[in-house]
């Protein structure tokens, strides 16, 4: 049937099963809007107060509830507000499908109002990106879209229209989202592809081969990565730990894929991993690393990283394979296949004195409770205690976020939301947004700092204006903690440009300048008081907790050391 | 720090729009200068092959074809060994020749080097010779001295010797398909 490529727009996110768009309107996407107000019925639009609130909205959406993210901007800046949520969600594997319409074919590249090259921009942070020219490539472009944001190793996918392929009309035919293999673009792609796509099995000799390394191994060792929450394995994962004994440690963005409170989780490894986690690491002989790509952060000085172990890499991308770590063997694959296939491969094994090695190390931060302001730890086990178990907690960037990823005990994958990769500050806000939009059952909680919350809480009036009932918990400490601990260790203490204090606001006072409501807490009877009140609350809630300047992430390793030389206990 | 030579990538890519900025993009994001870059369709119109050498190490060279590979529109990537690849450039060289005794001269530096004269005028010869750099170089720098008015190369071409081509299905190739695995 002929209709207009708006209408098409909307027909094919209904064959996605979309239900839900974060955006922001503007001239060159205002056919796609006017579409939107008769599709109002079926497909619900969250309108935040900028681009980039929008773009950490579609993308919290997308890692609380395992589906595809949508996200709408305008041309021009409306597209460029985009690119900060757009590499956050490449970074961290996020399927978020990002629509731009950029203007009219006969203005394209003459400098048109609100014009700028998407495409170009775009193509270093999104996994493919595609330019709609007219109304007849829609349909196949959006599925395709979608296919690739959500398939192998999910993330982010930009597509372009031009704003003349929203108003001309062209031939529409329905396709069910089963049939889409089958037509178009993706059966190209699926034809020239060497092998089944829609079961890819694990080369079964590869899983020999590690069945064969573990039956050899004496002190295995697993890390548990961000693979394990995208592909929602935890069971099967948690199995394979119990049945190799393994200790097993997770990265920031495997949090939730083993429960953190698992007998063999060894806490967070990497720059503020555990003693247990980092320890086990240098002493194991066998370390399989599931889903995880040995950033940085993780590996540190990837040449000491694991020395005495054969590492084991099991990943969906081939190109993550040696890239930062050599590694003895690899499986490609995704990790609930590989790991459930594992399972039929490997004995029950017992290793209790290694165990008893790895876990005489505490498996989370020692702090002293004895100073009279807040601690992080105290602030975290707060909410752990008095909120339900299964609260999302969204986290900005710094301090407090590895306060949180080491103190909370994360039960279920897509538990934490969290920019790991990116490192965005501002994400959390946006992105307890999304979380709440896709889990209204849920409570959640958005931990912030001071830093991060100011650099886009103008998305409270998205908070209010929907009625959503986020906590945000500001771990204020009137400076950006994170860079002034490095300043402090290795900068001489010169905290150059880091201090806070004195430049506002009064978060409480923002709270109801829009329209929601805050408390200030200095101990923790407050915050227990003030948690109880935000929990009843209908409404977003802000509990600013004052902390120490001078607090600090413990353990530390430095940059680039060694594994097991911590800094700083 | 493994030993840096000039390594040669055959590039199999769907010939799509935006493709070759998504290919030579990544060079430049890891800061590695392209020496030489040659594209165009194969005997299937909606494939394109695309020659790049590269200046880097071993490891360096492995890691930019991985990079490659995980491109949606890339199909497959061989990296070429050193003593198994024909490598072949056509150079067109503009070169003074202002009297006959001159023109003499160049024609027959042409025929040693098996270069064809493609045009000719009062004052100039234009040669069109085919190789590898050993020998555009040699006649180059023959020319040279009759004075070279301007000259092009079209970028290196190079093909793997032997029954092996760039369009075998294995086991590499299934594990990148992997992780773009698209359904």
């Amino acid at each position: 049937m002929q209709i207009q490529g708006s209408k098409i727009l909307m027909e094919c996110l209904l064959e996605q099963g979309v239900d839900t768009i974060f955006g922001y309107p503007g001239g060159a996407i205002i056919v796609v809007y006017d579409e939107l107000y008769r599709y109002k019925n079926k497909i619900r639009h969250i309108l935040t107060s900028h681009e980039q609130g929008a773009s950490h909205a579609a993308d919290g959406y997308a890692r609380s509830t395992g589906k595809v993210g949508v996200c709408f901007a305008t041309s021009g800046p409306g597209a460029t507000n985009l690119t900060t949520g757009i590499a956050t969600a490449y970074l961290d594997s996020s399927p978020v499908v990002f629509i731009t319409c950029n203007v009219a074919e006969p203005l394209i590249g003459k400098d048109s109002f609100q014009e700028v090259d998407m495409i170009g921009i775009s193509m270093p942070i999104t996994k493919s990106n595609f330019l709609v020219k007219s109304a007849d490539r829609l349909a196949d472009t959006i599925r395709e879209a979608f296919a690739v944001a959500r398939s192998g190793r999910p993330g982010p996918v930009l597509v372009d229209i031009l704003k003349n392929a929203t108003t001309e009309s062209a031939n529409y035919e329905p396709l069910s989202l089963e049939e889409h293999a089958t037509h178009g673009s993706l059966a190209m792609l699926i034809h020239r592809a060497s092998h089944d796509f829609q079961e890819p099995e694990p080369n079964s000799a590869d899983l020999d081969k590690l069945g064969e390394m573990i039956a050899g191994a004496k002190r295995p060792m697993l890390i548990c990565g961000g693979g394990v929450v995208l592909s929602r394995a935890q069971e099967e994962f948690t199995a394979f730990a119990e049945k190799l004994d393994a200790p097993t440690a997770f990265t920031v963005m495997g949090c939730g894929g083993i429960r953190g409170r698992h007998p063999l989780a060894t806490g967070m490894i990497g720059m503020h991993g555990s003693r247990a986690s980092n320890m086990a690491c240098a002493a194991c002989d066998l370390l399989i690393a599931v889903g995880c790509r040995f950033s940085d952060r993780v590996a540190l000085d990837t040449k000491s990283f694991a020395k005495q172990a054969k590492i084991v890499q099991i990943d969906i991308d081939r190109s993550e394979i040696d890239k930062n770590v050599p590694t003895a063997h690899h499986i490609i694959g995704d990790a609930k296949s590989v790991v459930k296939r594992m399972l039929k491969r490997v004995t029950q094994h017992d290793n209790r004195e290694w165990k008893e090695q790895v876990f005489a190390y505490p498996t989370e931060p020692q702090y002293s409770l004895t100073g009279d302001t807040l601690n992080p730890r105290q602030i975290c086990d707060a909410c752990s205690r008095l909120a339900p178990e299964d609260a999302i907690i969204a986290t900005d960037v710094g301090q407090h976020q590895m306060w949180c990823c080491q103190n909370f005990k994360f039960d279920y994958p897509g538990q934490l939301i969290t920019s790991g990769g990116f490192g965005t500050m501002g994400f959390g806000l946006g992105a307890a947004i999304g979380a709440k939009i896709g889990n209204p059952e849920k409570t959640v909680i958005h931990m912030t700092g001071d830093g991060s919350f100011r650099m886009n809480c103008n998305e409270l009036a998205t908070v209010e204006y929907y009625k959503l009932p986020i906590i945000t918990i500001i771990f204020n400490n009137n400076t950006l903690g994170m860079v002034r601990q490095w300043q402090g260790l290795t900068l001489g203490r010169r905290f150059s440009q880091t201090t806070l204090a004195g430049r506002g606001p009064d978060f409480v006072k923002l709270a109801e300048a829009y329209g929601l409501s805050g408390s200030r807490v200095k101990t923790a009877e407050e915050l227990e008081k003030a948690l109880k009140k935000a929990l009843k609350c209908r409404h977003g809630y802000i509990i600013e907790c004052a902390i120490s300047i001078d607090e600090m992430v413990r353990p530390m390793v430095n940059d680039g050391c060694p594994i097991d030389r911590f800094l700083m206990d | 720090m493994e030993q840096v030579r000039i390594h040669t990538l055959a590039v199999l890519v769907d010939n799509c729009a935006g493709v070759l900025s998504q290919v030579t993009r990544l060079f430049s994001r890891k800061g590695y200068n392209i020496e030489s870059l040659a594209v165009g369709t194969t005997d299937e119109p909606s494939t394109s092959r695309i020659t790049i050498e590269v200046r880097t190490d071993d490891q360096r060279a492995m890691l930019l074809c991985n990079q490659l590979r995980k491109l949606l529109p890339v199909y497959s990537v061989k990296l070429l060994e050193e003593d198994n690849e024909i490598r072949r450039e056509l150079v067109l060289i503009k070169v003074a020749a202002e009297d006959s005794e001159r023109r003499n001269q160049v024609i027959q530096i042409a025929n040693i080097f098996r270069a064809s004269i493609i045009d000719v005028s009062q004052t100039t010869l234009t040669l069109a010779v085919i190789g590898a750099e050993r020998k555009t170089e040699a006649i180059q720098k023959l020319l040279a001295e009759f004075g070279i008015l301007e000259m092009v190369r079209t970028g290196m071409v190079a093909l793997e010797r032997g029954a092996h081509t760039i369009n075998e299905d294995t086991k590499e190739k299934d594990e990148f398909d992997y992780g773009k695995n698209v359904l």
